[in-house]
């Protein structure tokens, strides 16, 4: 298939989406959060504000950390932005739409998550090093339940592309099957374990002996930090946004018209609100499971993952 | 209709077959009685939609008396053991969590193996779904065996019944009530008998852990 101009708007579009979307998202998620608590709380905009403010700060880097340290959050930030421009998320019609595959839509998002932890033992300070080896053992784990859940849901559609998976749920009106179901479940416990949200981490502590990803970007000052905080976010809500449309595909656009765009991109904001409110309501409720009970959660992640597949194959 | 009906019978097979992994999952035991219960109401709405396709009464019968047994009274009975008992956790069973998780998909995959033959027999859309009643069956044997705490093992007990039950419902054409009501009734009996053995072991003894008990005491 030749690129199409509309595909590349469509592409751009996402791309921006994902990159202004993100902060919203995190500043939603804080709200909702405060209010739950009954405090009054941050205003949704605040985490754009924070950005602003640290892009104009003076740049600050450790004296003994090389260029691994610098790349590391513009690696994370263009991971984010690709799979987001390849994405079914605004329409099923992006750019090389045809040819996109979930494995490498996610192996693209975990170049960043790997790009951050090798930028974290790159300073060689202990906490840096010690939230790398947390954040190894956890992304280690997600990806076999990342790939069994995804490998589930290709089951049942008979491919892997992205677009086509998504697509299936607008085409057909049935009611998703068990296999389907149980490979959603196992891929948002996935999401939850790879963004840092609450039962595996706590994306507002800064206590040495519990956090995960914020010891690793303890680091990172101005400019950089304020590039660490947009991709982690992005990667928020192309996940979140990538979820919802497996779960919820009603209000997808299909071709790349004007209209059509715009009806996406308000289907998808609203799905990720709703979604961005749900898992913080759900950390509200929740807490911090230890350390060494994350096994545990994603374990059963990739129980979920198997018993989808089978159910996938044997249910046909 | 039947699109409809085989969809709503794999659900409720999938809810029986997930909450008998959530046993396993959770090392809460008011979490594992709590599934517990889940799974009796998707074991008797297996038996409804099973009555329902093939117009037979005595069977949404039998799916009623499987909500109240297995789905409310056995799961209440365990319930006040817990209640009691303030240390609620599987602290340390013989095989660690994450392991013995992996160890259900691969008993799953065995019952799946195993089963090929039945499955191809029965050839209906029930009888695809076989395999997990044996795999839920193999799950309660496996969590009895590598669960220490007396009020898991009867969790485990029950599991096995209920896969035991989803069998029979999915590959016959349905168990005459007689034999269902004192199957059921039976497996009751035996919650009561264990729920007053454990009250009394926490009560004279304060041990939980089966394994302890090697000795005989006064």
């Amino acid at each position: 298939m030749t690129p199409s101009i509309g595909g590349g708007v469509a592409s751009a579009l996402q791309l921006l989406w994902v990159l202004l979307a993100g902060p919203l998202a995190l500043g939603l998620m804080r709200k909702v959060r405060s209010r739950l608590e009954g405090r009054e709380g941050a205003s949704v905009l605040q985490p754009l504000r924070d950005l602003r403010k640290l892009s104009t700060k003076q740049r600050t880097r450790p004296t003994d950390s090389t260029w691994v340290f610098a790349a590391a959050p513009v690696v994370l930030v263009a991971s984010a932005v690709v799979a987001a421009a390849f994405s079914p998320l605004v329409t099923l019609s992006a750019l090389l739409a045809t040819r996109v595959d979930f494995v490498a839509i996610l192996f693209v998002l975990l170049l960043g998550s790997v790009s951050l932890l090798l930028g974290a033992l790159d300073t060689g300070t202990a906490f840096a090093g010690m939230g790398a080896s947390r954040a190894a053992m956890v992304g280690a784990m997600v990806e076999p339940a990342l790939l069994v859940a995804i490998l589930a849901m290709s089951l049942g559609v008979g491919t892997s592309n992205l677009s086509r998976l998504v697509g299936v749920g607008v085409t057909t009106s049935t009611l998703a099957g068990p296999a389907r179901i149980l490979a959603l479940v196992s891929f948002f416990i996935a999401i939850l374990a790879e963004t840092g949200r609450l039962p595996v981490d706590n994306p507002a502590t800064h206590l040495e002996l519990t956090m995960i990803h914020e010891a690793m970007v303890l680091e990172y000052a101005g400019p950089d930090l304020a590039l660490v905080t947009l991709g982690e976010s992005a990667r928020l809500v192309l996940l979140l946004g990538l979820f919802a449309n497996l779960a919820l595909p009603w209000g997808i656009a299909l071709g790349t018209g004007a209209l059509a765009l715009v009806g996406g991109l308000l289907a998808v904001s609203i799905k990720v609100g709703l979604v961005a409110v749900a898992v913080s309501v759900f950390e509200v409720t929740t807490a911090k499971i230890r350390l060494f009970r994350i096994p545990e959660l994603l374990a059963g992640a990739f129980l979920l993952g198997v018993l989808s597949v089978i159910s996938a194959v044997a249910l046909r | 209709m039947s699109l409809s009906y085989v969809s709503l019978l794999d659900l409720a097979v999938v809810v029986v077959m997930v909450t008998a992994a959530l046993t396993l999952w959770r090392q809460s035991l008011a979490a594992a009685v709590k599934a517990l219960a889940v799974q009796g109401v998707g074991l008797a709405a297996v038996a409804v939609i099973l009555g329902a396709h093939r117009h037979d009464l005595v069977l949404v019968g039998v799916g009623g008396l499987v909500l109240v047994i297995k789905a409310v009274a056995a799961p209440w009975l365990i319930g006040r053991v817990v209640a009691h008992d303030h240390a609620a956790r599987e602290a340390s069973p013989l095989i660690n969590v994450p392991a013995s998780l992996v160890g259900a998909g691969v008993l799953t995959l065995l019952a799946f193996a195993a089963t090929r033959d039945v499955v191809a027999l029965v050839g209906t859309p029930a009888g695809r779904l076989i395999p997990f009643g044996v795999a839920i069956v193999l799950i309660g044997f496996f969590s009895m065996v590598v669960r220490r705490r007396a009020v898991s093992q009867i969790v485990g007990l029950l599991t096995i019944d209920n896969g035991i039950a989803l069998t029979a419902f999915l590959g016959t054409s349905g168990v005459p009530l007689v034999v269902e009501l004192g199957v059921t009734l039976d497996v009751l009996l035996a919650v009561v008998v264990l729920q007053v053995l454990v009250a009394q072991l926490q009560r004279h003894f304060n041990v939980h852990d089966l394994d302890q008990l090697r000795d005989l005491h006064d």
